[in-house]
C-alpha cells in the first residue's frame, strides 16, 4: 500500500515537471519579460532603465531556458526557468510580478473559495441524491420520461443564464441578499447563500440525469431482484440495497474533484465579486501576472493528480477487489 | 462575384464529407444500420434532428464565402474589382435584415428608437423626443396601423409557409406510399394518426413548426427588427442566426481537430502497452492536469502575436475572426482529447484480448492491419458518442469563454459575445432584455436538441445502457 | 391527514420569516450591522492600487489613497476655479528666483536662455506630525523600537497591524528633501525620475552614486549622507530646489505626491531584510502626515482608510466661487477637518454590481457606467443634463465636469499610406477626420458626456477657446451660433483630391484598407468596433480591426507599426504644455519612447513649443499656441476625438462634493450624514420575499401529487 503510494507520487514528479515546461514555454512565446516589466510599471513615461531594474529585481534577467556563456552546470540553472521552477516545487510561490506574497495570497484566498466549493458540492449532492432517487422510484413512468426531458432541458441553459439571472432577480430585484462582495467568518453568509444556490441548481440537471443511470444500472442487478423476491418494499431496496452500492460509483467519482474545489470556480466568483482562487486565477490571466499563473497551475495540476491518487485509493477502500499493482 | 474558403469552411465542409461518407458506409452495414434504425424510431430523438439539421442548413448557406463584386467605377471597364468585405450566401439570402442597421437599440417590433433623442423640428425647433427608427416599421403610413399590419403579416407567414409545407409533404408522401405500394391517401392518414411505423408525426410536426418559423421570419424579418437591435443598431435576429454557425462549428470541429491524435495515441497506448503507453499516458495525464481555462487563455494570446506578426496576410476582418475560431477549436479540441484518449486506450486494451485479435497476432498479421481492420470499426461507436456527447458542452463553453476574453473574436457573431454584452444591457432603465433572450432561446434550443439526439444516439450505441431502458 | 399537519408546519415557518423579515433592516446590507451610524464613507476600486509608494505611484486608483495620507508643499485649492495652488504643509506657494551664469537675480520675463540657475525656496510649517507608524515607535532607551529586527523576529508579522507599538515625530524640511532623493533611488522605480533629472541639478548624478552604493549588498541605503546640489536643506523648516533652466510648470509637480515628504525612519524600516517578503513595503503601507492613513490593506477584499490621530487640522476654505455658496459647498467654511472618520473601499471588479449598490445605498458615489446612463440621466429639452425622477425621488444629486483630458484617434506618421507629410496622406487624414462622427461617438457610448474636441487641449486648460474663434475650421463650421460637422460630402472630395474616389485607388482601382488598432476589452468593445467601421464605410473605406491584447498594442505603438488607433491624455497640471508636448517631435514613441504616440513631427511646432513652455501664461503666450494648434489642425496627425465629461452621482448624505480634477486629496472636504444614509438604505432595500414563498409552495404543491404516486406505488410492489 506505501510502496504503491510513493510510487504513485514519484509518478506525479515527471507529470509536474512537464506542466511546468508547457506553461512556461506558453507565456514565454507570448510575453516577454519586457512587455511583463512595462504591464507591471505602468504605461506612463517608463524607461528602458526601468524596465531592466524591474527585470533585475525578479531575476527575468536571465537567458529563458539556456545560459550559453556560463559554465557547467549553469548553463541550465543560471536561467529563468530554472529559478522559477525549482521553488514551485518546494511549495515556495516566491512573488508575484507585482511584488506580493503569493504563498500568503493563497492562504487566504483559499477560504472563500472553499465556502462556496464545500456547500455546493454537500447540498447538490444530498439533493441531487434524493431527486435522483425519486426519479428512479419512478422509472418507466412519464413522471421519469418527464423528469429527464427537464434535466436535458436545465443542462441545455446556459450557466451564465443561472448566474446573470440569480444575480438580477434575487440580488437586484428582490433585495434578498447583497449583491456581491464577501466577508469573514459568520457574516460571509449572506454572501454565499446566493452563489451557493446558484452553483446547487446550475449542477442539479447533469446531476439528476447521471445519478439516475448509476441508480438504474444498479436495480437492474441480480442482487436488487432477489432482494425483491424477497419481499421487500420498493422503498426499502432503493433506499437500502441501491443506495449503497450505488454510492460507491458516486462518491469515488466525488473524490476525484475534492481536491480542486479549492481552486474555486473562475466565473460564479469573478460575478459575486468573492475574493477567492478562481478570481486570483482570472485576474492573474487578464493582468498577465506570471508568477501567480503559473503558481496556480502548478497547484491545480498538483490537487488534480491528488485526486487521481485518492480515487485509486478510495477504490481500494469501497472495494477490496480491487488491488494495488 | 469570387468565392473563397476559409479554413474553417473548409474543415466544416470536409466534416460534411466524412458524414455523408460515414453514411454511405454505415447503410451497408446490418451492425450499424441497427443502432441508428434504433435512433430513428425515437420521436424525441428525430424531433431534435430535424432542429439540428436546420441550424445546420443556415451554418452551411453562412460557410458559403465569397467577395461580392463592385460596381465599376464610372462607367470604367478595366478589371473587375471585388469588395475587401467578405460575406456569406447567408448574408446574400437575408439581404435587407443585414443592412437594416438602426442608429442604437430599439425593442423587437418597435418602430421608435429606445432612448431620446434631439430632434430637430421643420421650423428649427428642437424638442427631446424618440425618434422613429430608420428602417423598422419605416413603410407604415400611419403609426396606429403596426398591430394590425404585424397580424397581417402573420396571417400571411403562417398561410404561405403551410402551403409550401403541405406542397412539399405531398412531395414525399408520394414517394414513400409510390415505394410502400399502398395509396397515397392511406399513407397520410396512417402518419397522421400516429399508425404510421417510426414518428412520422413527430417529423411532420417538426417540419410543420419549423416552415412557419422560416415563413414569419421571412414576412416580418424585412420590415420589423423582431428581436429588436443591438447597441450600434444591428438587428439581433440575424445576430442570433449568424451565431449559428459559430455555435456548430465550435461544437463539431473541436473534437473533429483532434481525433486523429486521440484516436491514433489512444489506440497505439492501447495496443502496444509498454513504453508506448507510458509515453501516451504521461503526455495526456500532463495536459490534462493543466487547467483549461489557462491554456486556452495563453493560446488566444498565442494567437494574436502571430497576427500582429503577420498582419498582411489577414487583410479581412472575417479572415482574422475565423482564424481565430479555428484556434479556439484547436485550443478547446487540446484540452478535451484527454479523455476521448483514455476511453480509446481502455477500450483497445480490452479488445486486444479478444478471441480474433489474438488470433490475428498468432497469424503473424501485421500491426497496422489489425489496428486498421480490427481495432478502428469496434472502437467507432464511443467516437462517435463522445462527438455527440461534448458537442452541447462546447457551444456552451464558448459563452463563458468569452466571458474572460479569450472566447471567439468579439467582432464575430456568437451567442457568447451576444450574452456578454447584454450583461451590461440588464443594468439600463428600461431594461434591455432582447438581446440576451434571443441569444438564450437560439442557444437553449441547439443545446436541447443536441442533448436529446446524443442521448438517443449513446442508448442505441451503447449496449450497457440499452439494457437499462 | 399527515399532508395536512405538513403543509400547516411549512406556512407557520413561512409566515414567521415574512414576519422577521419587515423590520426596518436591510437584508442586503453588505456591511456589518454596528457601523450602521458611523461616520464612514463607503466606495469601491476595481483594481489594486500597485504602488502606494509616492515616488512610483503615478495612477488615479493610487492617488485616491496616496493623496489623503502623503502631503507634498502645496495643494489645489477646493473651490476655486481656474484652478489655483495653496499652500498646503509650506508656508507659501513657492515662488522661482531666476539667476544668470554670474548668479545675478533676473526678473520673471527674462530671456530663456540668459537663465542659468533657478531657484525654489520652501518654507515648511512647524509642529507638523506624523501619523502614527512603528517606524517611529521608540522604547524606553530612546532607541527605534523596530528598526534593526533579525529575519526572525518580522516572520512573525503579516501585515503592519501586528506591530503593537507606534511613535510619530515633527514633519521637517530633510523628509522632503529625502524624498526628492528617492527619485533617483536605484531599487525604486519613479516614472518622473529620467524627466526629472533633466530639470533638477544634480539629481542624475546622484543616480550614478546611487547605483554604485546599490552594489554593495541590498540594504537600506541612507540617503541622508549623499548630498545633491539641487536639492538642499537650509534648516529645519526650509529647503531649496535648483533647476537647470527656467520650468515654470515646476511649481504643479510640487503638488504631486513625487514632491511628498518620506521621513528616513520609515524608509529604513522598511528595508530591514524580509519586510520584503512580507508584502511590508511603502507600496502597501504608506506613511504620511495627511488627515487619513491606510490601516488596512487587503487587496483581496477592501482597504480602510482611518483619521490620522496626530492631524493638525485644517480649516475648511471660506472663499469659493459665486455658486458655491447656494450649492451649500461653503456651510463648512472655516471648521475643522476632517469631517469623515473613516473611509472604506471594498473590491468591486465588476460594474454593474458596483452601480447596484450604489443604487441600493451602499456606496456614496458613483460615476455612470454608460449602460445605466439612462437609468440616471436625463437631458431636459434644451439639451442640459438632468436627473431622472427615480434619482429625483432618491434625492441623489448630479455634478459634472469637463474632464482635463483628452481621448482621440491617432494616426501614425510614420505610416505610409496615412502618415508623413505628403499632401495625398494629409487630405486622406483629413477626409476621415470629418467622416468620424465623434459627436454620434459621444452621443451613443458617453451618452452625451463629452464634448467633441477642436483640438490638443481640452476645456479649462489655458489656450483652449470656446466658441467661433477657437473651432477647428478643417472639421467644422460655424452656423447659427453653434460647430456644425462638414458634411460628408466635403470628406468625399477631400478624399478623392487625395486619390482614392469612393474610397477606391484612382490608379489601381484597389479599395483602400487601413487598420486599426484596439485593445480587445471585454462585451462592450464590439460595438464600438463596429461603429468605427461604419465611420470609414461612409468614405468607401474598409476599416481592418486588430484587436490584441494591452501588452501587444502598446508594443506596436512603442515600434510604431501601428496605423490607427485610440489613445487618450489625462492631465498631470492644468497647462498646455501638458497636452502640447504630446505632439512634441522630440517626443515621438519611435524616437525616445516619449508620449507621442502618433510620432508627429513638425519643425515649425517644435520651436514654437520650446518657447512656449518657458512662457508666463498671457496674450503673447495664447498667440503662440494658437499657431501651434493651427499647425497641428493643419496637418490633423489626430482626430481630436473628444474631452469626456465626468458626471458623477451623490446621494443626500453626502456633502462638499463638489468635483475638482486636479485635487486628489478631497476626502478631507466631505461630509457624510449616517443616520440619514441607514434610514434612507432601509426604505430602499424592502426585502421582497412573496415570490420565494411562491416558488415554495408552487414546488410543495407539485410535490404532492408525487407523494401520492409514490404511495400508490409502495402498495403496488407490496402486493
Amino acid at each position: 500500500m506505501i510502496s504503491y503510494i510513493v510510487r504513485r507520487i514519484a509518478y506525479a514528479i515527471p507529470i509536474l515537471i512537464g506542466v511546468n515546461i508547457i506553461t512556461f514555454i506558453l507565456f514565454f512565446v507570448v510575453n516577454s519579460p519586457d512587455d511583463m516589466a512595462r504591464l507591471q510599471l505602468g504605461e506612463r513615461r517608463v524607461t528602458q532603465e526601468a524596465i531592466d531594474k524591474w527585470k533585475a529585481e525578479r531575476g527575468y534577467d536571465r537567458p529563458l531556458i539556456w545560459n550559453a556563456p556560463a559554465d557547467g552546470v549553469k548553463k541550465f540553472s543560471e536561467t529563468i526557468f530554472f529559478t522559477n521552477s525549482i521553488r514551485l516545487f518546494m511549495f515556495d510561490f516566491g512573488q508575484s510580478d507585482s511584488g506580493r506574497d503569493i504563498g500568503y495570497d493563497i492562504s487566504q484566498r483559499m477560504w472563500p473559495s472553499l465556502a462556496i466549493a464545500v456547500p455546493v458540492l454537500v447540498i447538490g449532492l444530498l439533493l441531487t441524491i434524493t431527486l435522483a432517487l425519486t426519479v428512479a422510484f419512478f422509472r418507466g413512468t412519464y413522471l421519469d420520461t418527464w423528469a429527464v426531458v427537464l434535466c436535458v432541458a436545465m443542462m441545455s441553459i446556459s450557466g451564465l443564464f443561472y448566474i446573470i439571472g440569480g444575480q438580477y432577480l434575487v440580488g437586484k430585484l428582490l433585495h434578498l441578499v447583497p449583491i456581491s462582495g464577501f466577508d469573514s467568518g459568520i457574516a460571509s453568509v449572506k454572501f454565499i447563500l446566493l452563489p451557493v444556490a446558484i452553483g446547487v441548481v446550475g449542477g442539479l440537471g447533469s446531476g439528476i440525469r447521471w445519478y439516475r443511470t448509476i441508480f438504474l444500472e444498479e436495480i437492474n442487478k441480480d442482487y436488487v431482484r432477489t432482494a425483491r423476491a424477497k419481499g421487500l418494499s420498493e422503498s426499502a431496496v432503493l433506499y437500502v440495497h441501491v443506495l449503497r452500492n450505488a454510492l460507491i460509483p458516486i462518491l469515488t467519482g466525488v473524490v476525484v474533484i475534492l481536491p480542486s474545489l479549492f481552486m474555486g470556480s473562475l466565473i460564479t466568483e469573478a460575478f459575486f465579486g468573492i475574493p477567492g482562487l478562481g478570481s486570483y486565477t482570472i485576474d492573474a490571466i487578464q493582468r498577465q501576472d506570471f508568477a501567480i499563473v503559473r503558481s496556480m497551475v502548478f497547484l491545480g495540476s498538483f490537487l488534480y493528480i491528488i485526486g487521481l491518487l485518492l480515487t485509486d485509493l478510495s477504490y481500494t477502500v469501497v472495494d477490496p477487489r480491487v488491488r494495488l499493482q | 462575384m469570387r468565392f473563397t474558403l476559409f479554413a474553417t469552411d473548409a474543415l466544416f465542409f470536409s466534416l460534411i464529407l466524412v458524414a455523408v461518407a460515414y453514411v454511405f458506409y454505415a447503410s451497408r452495414r446490418e451492425h450499424l444500420r441497427a443502432p441508428w434504425r434504433r435512433v430513428a424510431r425515437n420521436s424525441l430523438a428525430m424531433a431534435a434532428a430535424t432542429v439540428l439539421a436546420t441550424f445546420l442548413v443556415i451554418a452551411i448557406l453562412d460557410s458559403i464565402h465569397f467577395f461580392p463584386r463592385l460596381a465599376a467605377v464610372d462607367g470604367d471597364e478595366g478589371e473587375i474589382q471585388y469588395a475587401s468585405e467578405v460575406i456569406s450566401l447567408f448574408d446574400l439570402m437575408v439581404g435587407p435584415v443585414r443592412r437594416q442597421v438602426e442608429k442604437t437599440y430599439s425593442a423587437p417590433f418597435a418602430i421608435y428608437a429606445f432612448s431620446k433623442e434631439t430632434i430637430e423640428l421643420e421650423d428649427g425647433q428642437t424638442v427631446r423626443d424618440y425618434p422613429r427608427l430608420v428602417y423598422g416599421g419605416a413603410h407604415l403610413a400611419d403609426i396606429h396601423e403596426r398591430n394590425s399590419d404585424i397580424a397581417k403579416r402573420i396571417v400571411i407567414g403562417v398561410s404561405g409557409a403551410l402551403v409550401v409545407w403541405l406542397g412539399l409533404a405531398s412531395i414525399v408522401f408520394f414517394w414513400i406510399s409510390h415505394k410502400a405500394s399502398i395509396t397515397f391517401r392511406v399513407g397520410f392518414v396512417r402518419a397522421l394518426s400516429g399508425g404510421a411505423p417510426g414518428p412520422a408525426r413527430t417529423l411532420m410536426v417538426t417540419t410543420a413548426i419549423i416552415a412557419v418559423v422560416i415563413g414569419l421570419c421571412a414576412v416580418l424579418a424585412p420590415y420589423y427588427h423582431i428581436f429588436g437591435t443591438d447597441k450600434v443598431g444591428t438587428d439581433v435576429l440575424y445576430q442570433a442566426l449568424k451565431s449559428i454557425r459559430t455555435g456548430l462549428i465550435i461544437g463539431t470541429l473541436t473534437t473533429l481537430v483532434m481525433l486523429p491524435f486521440a484516436v491514433l495515441l489512444g489506440i497505439s497506448a492501447g495496443y502496444f502497452r509498454g513504453w508506448i503507453d507510458d509515453v501516451i499516458q504521461y503526455l495526456y495525464t500532463t495536459l490534462s492536469s493543466i487547467p483549461g481555462v489557462l491554456l486556452i487563455a495563453s493560446a488566444a494570446l498565442l494567437l494574436d502575436v502571430y497576427m500582429t506578426k503577420h498582419a498582411d496576410e489577414f487583410t479581412s476582418l472575417v479572415a482574422r475572426a475565423d482564424l481565430r475560431l479555428l484556434a479556439l477549436c484547436v485550443i478547446l479540441g487540446i484540452t478535451s482529447w484527454t479523455s476521448l484518449c483514455r476511453l480509446l486506450r481502455g477500450e483497445t486494451m480490452k479488445l486486444r484480448e479478444v478471441d480474433f485479435v489474438e488470433a490475428a497476432r498468432a497469424f503473424g498479421v501485421r500491426h497496422t492491419t489489425i489496428i486498421l481492420r480490427h481495432m478502428v470499426p469496434n472502437i467507432m461507436h464511443i467516437v462517435m458518442i463522445s462527438i455527440v456527447l461534448d458537442f452541447s458542452g462546447l457551444v456552451l463553453a464558448e459563452a463563458v469563454l468569452s466571458y474572460i476574453n479569450i472566447g471567439v473574436d468579439p467582432s464575430m457573431e456568437s451567442w457568447g459575445n451576444m450574452i456578454n454584452s447584454a450583461r451590461l444591457e440588464l443594468a439600463r432603465e428600461p431594461i434591455v432584455w432582447w438581446s440576451l433572450l434571443a441569444a438564450l432561446v437560439f442557444m437553449f434550443i441547439l443545446v436541447l436538441a443536441a442533448n436529446l439526439f446524443a442521448d438517443a444516439v449513446r442508448d442505441a450505441f451503447d449496449p450497457r445502457l440499452r439494457v437499462i431502458s | 391527514m399527515r399532508i395536512n399537519h405538513f403543509v400547516k408546519i411549512i406556512m407557520i415557518g413561512i409566515t414567521c420569516t415574512s414576519l422577521c423579515s419587515c423590520g426596518d433592516v436591510a437584508w442586503n446590507n453588505p456591511y456589518p450591522r454596528s457601523d450602521d451610524n458611523k461616520s464612514i464613507f463607503y466606495s469601491s476600486f476595481s483594481e489594486r492600487p500597485k504602488h502606494l509608494d509616492p515616488v512610483s505611484s503615478y495612477s488615479e486608483n493610487e492617488a485616491t489613497f496616496n493623496a489623503q495620507i502623503y502631503e507634498p508643499v502645496v495643494q489645489y485649492h477646493f473651490l476655486k476655479r481656474p484652478y489655483e495652488l495653496i499652500p498646503l504643509t509650506a508656508t507659501a506657494v513657492p515662488e522661482p528666483e531666476y539667476r544668470d551664469a554670474n548668479g545675478a537675480l533676473l526678473t520673471r520675463d527674462a530671456n530663456v536662455g540668459a537663465i542659468k540657475s533657478v531657484v525654489y525656496r520652501i518654507e515648511v510649517q512647524p509642529g507638523i506630525l506624523y501619523q502614527p507608524h512603528p517606524a517611529f515607535a521608540r522604547s524606553e532607551s530612546g532607541d527605534l523600537r523596530y528598526h534593526g529586527l533579525s529575519i526572525q523576529e518580522i516572520d512573525q508579522y503579516h501585515t503592519l497591524a501586528d506591530f503593537s507599538e507606534s511613535g510619530t515625530r515633527e514633519l521637517t524640511a530633510h523628509d522632503y528633501v529625502y524624498q526628492i532623493k528617492r527619485l533617483a533611488h536605484p531599487r525604486i522605480h519613479s516614472p518622473v525620475a529620467g524627466f526629472m533629472g533633466r530639470y533638477i541639478v544634480g539629481l542624475n548624478e546622484l543616480q550614478g552614486d546611487l547605483k554604485e552604493a546599490a552594489k554593495t549588498g541590498d540594504g537600506f541605503i541612507d540617503l541622508r549622507e549623499f548630498e545633491v546640489p539641487g536639492v538642499k536643506v537650509i534648516d529645519r523648516y526650509h529647503y531649496e530646489i535648483h533647476l537647470s533652466e527656467k520650468y515654470p510648470q515646476f511649481v504643479y509637480w510640487l503638488a504631486m505626491p513625487f514632491f511628498a515628504p518620506m521621513p528616513w525612519e520609515a524608509d529604513q524600516f522598511y528595508a530591514q531584510a524580509g519586510m520584503k517578503d512580507r508584502n511590508i513595503t511603502l507600496d502597501w503601507y504608506p506613511v504620511g502626515t495627511g488627515p487619513y492613513m491606510l490601516t488596512e490593506n487587503n487587496p483581496n477584499r477592501r482597504m480602510v482608510l482611518q483619521r490620522n490621530p496626530n492631524f493638525r487640522g485644517e480649516t475648511y476654505p471660506s472663499v469659493g466661487m459665486p455658486e458655491d455658496e447656494a450649492a451649500g459647498w461653503l456651510d463648512s467654511a472655516g471648521k475643522t477637518m476632517p469631517f469623515i472618520d473613516a473611509a472604506h473601499y471594498s473590491l468591486e471588479k465588476e460594474a454593474i454590481p458596483g452601480w447596484t449598490k450604489f443604487l441600493q445605498g451602499f456606496y456614496d458615489s458613483s460615476g455612470i457606467v454608460s449602460d445605466s446612463f439612462d437609468q440616471a440621466i436625463k437631458f431636459s429639452s434644451e439639451g442640459e443634463a438632468e436627473l431622472t425622477q427615480e434619482m429625483r425621488d432618491r434625492n441623489i444629486r448630479l455634478a459634472t465636469a469637463v474632464q482635463a483630458s483628452t481621448s482621440y484617434m491617432g494616426f501614425n506618421m510614420t505610416d505610409e499610406v496615412v502618415g508623413g507629410d505628403s499632401e495625398r496622406a494629409r487630405l486622406l487624414r483629413r477626409a476621415i477626420s470629418i467622416a468620424v462622427d465623434y459627436e454620434e461617438l459621444i452621443s451613443i457610448f458617453a451618452n452625451g458626456r463629452g464634448i467633441p474636441a477642436q483640438g490638443p487641449i481640452p476645456p479649462g486648460i489655458f489656450g483652449q477657446i470656446d466658441g467661433a474663434p477657437g473651432i477647428n475650421s478643417y472639421v467644422y463650421d460655424w452656423i447659427g451660433g453653434r460647430t456644425q460637422r462638414k458634411p460628408i460630402d466635403e470628406a468625399k472630395a477631400l478624399l478623392s483630391q487625395a486619390g482614392y474616389p469612393n474610397g477606391r485607388d484612382a490608379n489601381t482601382g484597389e479599395p483602400l484598407s487601413l487598420y486599426f488598432e484596439a485593445i480587445a476589452s471585454g462585451p462592450g468593445s464590439k460595438s464600438i468596433l463596429n461603429w468605427y467601421r461604419k465611420q470609414f464605410e461612409k468614405l468607401g473605406i474598409q476599416l481592418v480591426i486588430r484587436t490584441t491584447d494591452y501588452n501587444r498594442f502598446q508594443e506596436k505603438i512603442r515600434t510604431g507599426t501601428a496605423q490607427i488607433f485610440g489613445w487618450g491624455w489625462n492631465a498631470d497640471y492644468p497647462d498646455p504644455e501638458n497636452f502640447l508636448f504630446l505632439l512634441y517631435g522630440p517626443n515621438a514613441k519611435v524616437v525616445s519612447q516619449g508620449e507621442n504616440a502618433s510620432n508627429y513631427q513638425n519643425d515649425e511646432f517644435d520651436a514654437l513649443f520650446v518657447r512656449m513652455r518657458a512662457m508666463p501664461n498671457g496674450p503673447e503666450r495664447q498667440a503662440v499656441i494658437d499657431q501651434m494648434v493651427e499647425i497641428a489642425r493643419h496637418d490633423a496627425p489626430w482626430l481630436w476625438g473628444y474631452h469626456p465629461k465626468a458626471y458623477s452621482l451623490y446621494p443626500q448624505w453626502y456633502g462638499n462634493a463638489k468635483p475638482n480634477l486636479m485635487a486628489r486629496n478631497t476626502l478631507k472636504y466631505k461630509t457624510i450624514d449616517p443616520q440619514l444614509r441607514a434610514t434612507m438604505r432601509a426604505r430602499w432595500n424592502q426585502p421582497i420575499i412573496w415570490p420565494v414563498i411562491v416558488l415554495f409552495t408552487i414546488l410543495f404543491i407539485s410535490a404532492i401529487p408525487a407523494y401520492r404516486s409514490y404511495r400508490r406505488r409502495q402498495q403496488e410492489t407490496l402486493k
